[in-house]
């Protein structure tokens, strides 16, 4: 239980930081580490040697984005649209934990599962979401599907343990990443052009 | 060997290994080969029956076993497959003539194999799966390698993810219904997640807005694919879901949801296709025009919308591939197709003119044109039932035809005395006018498609019984 506290937390800690980052590095940094926090959790439904496909994907995905990125000319470009200050998104962020924290008990008794696990599920869909309601670059884009794929898959995995299913999600996570790269790759190439 | 095997993964197969030809030509020739045969099989071989080919004896069996789960394709699912594949034939034959083909037949083999895989999983809920991958391996071919990743792009992505969530939670939901039909705090549960997961997947008002975005920043005919292969999929992955819960085709409040769902669709994509200055982005309206008109069809209920539903779909075809077509021809000449852009141009291209204004006209169900006798029986049964939604409905089409009116006032808006010629090549005024001819030919002979559209109802075990 206090493992899945400590998972948890680290979730809290990544979401936010991946929200108030703005070097890609870090971003994905962060995101690799938010990974960990999720395996832990989908290990409370799910034995170990398939909590891991997660984990694995979940860096796989990373890798593919930084690989793109690290022999791209793109850097982190502002946000063209308002509001892209750090305050904003640290109180935006506030409210989207909060919700979570709010609908995590009702989740947690209805499913069965234990209230960090529920939590730390909500808070990734609800960062996840926050994410792509304020940005509209590919990467950050992409990074915010993850995260709300992410926060899904924690509270999917009590209740459905098919092997198809944690297949075609791991392929469904992979070929986001895998958009994302060619997405920045054309952009590369129109901005080359 | 099995069904699955042959119409799921063999054409993925060579769709992959079509991905290393190089030649636009031969990879038009393969995949509209390849799909006409597939269609062909679809019709003529028997499943789960002895058939003999030269002096070998052949059984094609149901299912294949994919790690603990079941693709089922049983003869019931065959007059879809044949049209699915048909209609694959056309698109990829005419291809060829817009340089498309070689990104759009390997992935289009990929993806459609992974639909038909969609609509053949068991569980079915499983589908949202295979069509989110199906999504994704669209990027490429809605972006140009070397083109910026637009807002209507990304919006697809967003929107096409978020559906999926929704759709497999909500099948959890649905299996623990059948099990405690009287839990009315779970069916108003599942209810809300599925009519979520819908929303997002078919692009519902109000998470419509990627789809006149996309069609404005893609390659028309690669959109025109991509509209054409999601929405039908969509639109059956959700008649499935209807057809296979009894306690969903029996609740009163779902026709109530599909006409307000459907009328919201034809009335805001008709009306503002009406306002549009963008070639581009009047198709985007009239494919949500045309996904209202299906949710209109289902709303009905019976026989008779069930058979509407799927009347529907060879017209849409049709209608989407010219359209999709001549705006990839006027593309080359008018990157951005907007009105001030296309100024004129119907005097040096007047096939491909003809083609949009046609396709227009017939997805706004203009008599003796191909979608005229479906929308006009949807229309028909939907004023009995509800005269409102109906007038909408009626408002939705006129605004098509004002959009197809305005969009031929500035094709052939060119100065006086500009000199009229024909710059489409050959095989493109082949495609045209064939096109020409059945959207025609199918508005004033519809029995035309009643061979195939007759045992498609089938493919549903209870909807239109």
């Amino acid at each position: 239980m206090i493992l899945n506290w400590i998972a948890t937390l680290l979730l809290l800690a990544a979401a936010f930081g991946i929200l108030l980052s703005r070097d890609w590095r870090w971003n994905l940094g962060i995101l690799a580490v938010q990974y960990v926090g999720v395996f832990w959790l989908v290990h409370a439904s799910w034995p170990i040697a398939a909590a891991s496909v997660k984990l694995v994907t979940g860096w796989m995905a990373c890798a593919a984005l930084g690989m793109t990125m690290v022999n791209s000319s793109l850097q982190s470009p502002a946000e063209s649209s308002w509001p892209q200050g750090r305050l904003f998104r640290s109180f935006a962020a506030g409210l989207a934990v909060l919700i979570s924290l709010a609908m995590a008990s009702r989740l947690a008794g209805w499913l069965g599962l234990s209230f960090p696990v529920a939590w730390g599920g909500l808070l990734l869909i609800s960062m996840g979401i926050l994410h792509l309601g304020i940005s509209a670059q590919p990467l950050r884009v992409i990074i915010g599907l993850l995260t709300a794929l992410a926060g899904f898959e924690i509270i999917y995995a009590a209740v459905e343990n098919a092997s198809l299913v944690t297949a075609a999600l791991a392929v469904v996570n992979l070929g986001l990443a895998l958009a994302g790269a060619y997405m920045l790759t054309a952009e590369t190439s129109q901005e080359a052009k | 060997m099995s069904a699955p095997l042959v119409w799921i993964l063999f054409p993925m197969l060579l769709g992959v290994i079509l991905i290393f030809v190089r030649n636009e030509r031969w990879a038009a020739f393969v995949g509209s080969s390849l799909a006409f045969l597939l269609a062909l099989a679809a019709w003529v071989l028997p499943i789960e029956a002895t058939f003999t080919l030269g002096a070998r004896i052949f059984k094609l069996t149901e299912t294949f076993d994919v790690l603990g789960r079941q693709l089922v394709l049983t003869a019931t699912d065959q007059p879809l497959l044949a049209l699915i594949y048909i209609s694959l034939c056309f698109w990829f034959a005419a291809s060829a003539t817009l340089k498309v083909a070689q990104r759009l037949v390997p992935l289009g083999l990929i993806i459609t194999g992974l639909v038909v895989a969609a609509l053949a999983v068991e569980p079915f809920l499983y589908a949202a799966l295979l069509i989110e991958i199906a999504v994704l391996l669209a990027t490429p071919l809605l972006l140009a390698p070397d083109q910026r990743p637009g807002r209507g792009l990304i919006r697809f992505l967003i929107f096409q993810t978020m559906a999926m969530p929704f759709i497999l939670f909500s099948g959890w939901l649905l299996a623990g219904i059948e099990a405690d039909p009287g839990n009315l705090a779970l069916v108003l549960r599942a209810g809300i997640l599925l009519g979520l997961g819908f929303l997002f997947l078919l692009g519902i008002f109000p998470f419509h807005t990627w789809i006149p975005l996309l069609t404005r920043e893609a390659m028309p005919y690669a959109i025109g694919f991509v509209l054409w292969m999601f929405t039908t999929s969509a639109l059956l992955f959700g008649a499935g879901f209807v057809d296979r819960y009894t306690w969903l085709r029996t609740t009163p409040a779902l026709v109530n949801i599909l006409t307000l769902a459907g009328t919201l669709m034809v009335a805001s994509g008709g009306l503002l296709a009406a306002f549009q200055n963008h070639l581009g982005r009047m198709l985007g309206y009239a494919v949500i025009v045309e996904i209202g008109f299906s949710l209109l069809a289902l709303s009905l209920g019976g026989a008779a919308g069930i058979d509407l539903f799927f009347l529907l779909l060879i017209p849409r075809m049709l209608a989407l591939g010219i359209w999709a077509m001549s705006l990839s021809i006027l593309k080359e000449l008018a990157p951005t197709l907007t009105f001030s852009a296309v100024k004129g141009v119907g005097r040096a291209w007047p096939f491909a003119v003809a083609g949009i204004i046609l396709a227009q006209l017939s997805l706004a169900g203009f008599p003796m044109l191909a979608s005229f006798p479906t929308h006009q029986a949807v229309w028909e049964g939907l004023a009995q039932s509800s005269p409102g939604p109906a007038l909408w409905v009626l408002l939705g089409c006129a605004g098509l035809i004002v959009g197809a009116i305005r969009s031929l006032a500035a094709l052939m808006a060119a100065p006086e005395g500009t000199a009229w010629g024909i710059r489409e090549t050959w095989p493109q005024r082949i495609f045209l006018v064939a096109g020409w001819l059945l959207l025609v030919g199918l508005g004033n002979f519809p029995q035309w498609t009643i061979p195939l559209l007759a045992r498609l109802p089938g493919y549903f075990e209870h909807l239109g019984f």
